[in-house]
């Protein structure tokens, strides 16, 4: 599994250097480090590609680093059928920055593109639909992102004198609870079984 | 034909009132009896449920329609539109977005209308209380009647919420409410 993951990431890596940034095979997954600015490039290569075949997009998500200077990772998956394979690209961008949509290539890339829009703010150029897909009409901010409150900003109750459902400003009844599982109400001071394991591999 | 008022009873003998009810049909022909009573025996034998599943516990009140608990023994029906419903059975995480469209339903029904709040989602926001995209309570958005507890309810449980509302129909018994 692993030596034809290893052939396959070689043979992605040699054909297109420019665009390859970096591949390794982990946990008997493929992930290669792309560019950002040639992520058409190299998705096109995959899909078409005789020894990579993707001709499945699998997923597009994101993740959240604030302390990188390129914060957010665009993950894609992609699956050939016909290699048996899958492979995970993972490109980083800035938070001014934006990468470009793959719905050429794939035409579901579309809703995903929208969702990774919603929820974290990453812009796709040339997406023909660029927006919100799941929060609610005139959200303030995008949820998934680590400096957003869990919370949210507004709520919402039924005003009976206007006969509507009105936006307020979020009032908590009571405080934000830490669920550390010893105390309600703060956070407590100790390492959970186990957790100190992965102190001494860091 | 002695009538029980007690809680954990069992009630009424079901054979003697039965045979009386029987005679005095046979003897007169007909029964006498107030029509808000009339009324709400109705009222409680046709509860036509609009059914807003939402979440998980859509699937739970599926249960309780289905021929193990089998709800429309109890003369109810669920119903796709708010129009023909008597009671709404929210059913599930109620979001941000969806709110005002179940509030637009609630506005549909015709009165007398009850709202059965089933699980801690729609209860009080549940697991998604801090949420930034869930409504803390559907209570927030329509009056609500019963609330279920659970999560999801069993449909057991959802079964019992019913017959309390049914009993809370019977026990309220105004012919406007």
């Amino acid at each position: 599994m692993d030596e034809a993951l290893k052939v396959l990431g070689e043979h992605i890596a040699s054909r297109r250097p420019d665009c390859v940034a970096n591949w390794r095979v982990e946990l008997d997954q493929l992930t290669i480090e792309a560019a950002p600015a040639s992520i058409i490039g190299l998705v096109e290569f995959l899909k078409s590609d005789g020894t990579c075949r993707f001709t499945h997009l699998i997923d597009i998500t994101a993740v959240d680093h604030p302390e990188r200077e390129r914060r957010f990772t665009v993950v894609y998956h992609f699956l050939s059928m016909h290699q048996n394979q899958r492979v995970r690209v993972r490109a980083a961008v800035r938070e001014d920055e934006s990468i470009a949509s793959l719905t050429g290539l794939f035409p579901n890339a579309n809703w995903y593109e929208r969702e990774v829009f919603d929820m974290f703010g990453v812009l796709f150029t040339g997406h023909p639909d660029l927006r919100r897909i799941l929060t609610d009409y005139g959200f303030r901010g995008h949820p998934l992102r680590k400096d957003f409150p869990t919370t949210g900003y507004v709520e919402l109750r039924y005003d009976d004198a206007q006969k509507r459902v009105v936006y307020e400003p979020v009032k908590l009844v009571h405080d934000y609870r830490q669920y550390d599982y010893l105390s309600p109400w703060e956070g407590a001071k100790y390492v959970l079984p186990g957790d100190e394991k992965g102190e001494e591999a860091k | 034909m002695g009538v029980s008022t007690a809680l954990n009873d069992a009630g009424p003998d079901k054979e003697v009132m039965a045979e009386a009810l029987h005679r005095e049909v046979s003897d007169k022909g007909f029964l006498v009896t107030s029509t808000a009573d009339v009324i709400n025996w109705a009222r409680t034998g046709s509860l036509h449920w609009m059914t807003f599943g939402l979440a998980c516990c859509a699937i739970e009140m599926i249960h309780t329609s289905m021929p193990r608990y089998d709800l429309e023994r109890f003369g109810t029906a669920p119903r796709a539109s708010p129009r023909q419903s008597d009671m709404m059975v929210v059913a599930g995480t109620l979001t941000n977005k969806m709110a005002p469209a179940l509030r637009k339903v609630y506005d549909q029904m015709p009165e007398p209308r009850y709202v059965l709040s089933m699980g801690s989602c729609a209860n009080g926001g549940g697991y998604y209380h801090y949420s930034y995209s869930v409504v803390r309570g559907v209570d927030r958005i329509v009056p609500v009647d019963v609330y279920v507890p659970g999560c999801p309810p069993t449909a057991e449980a959802l079964l019992y919420g019913i017959l309390q509302m049914q009993r809370k129909i019977r026990r309220v018994g105004t012919i406007t409410r």
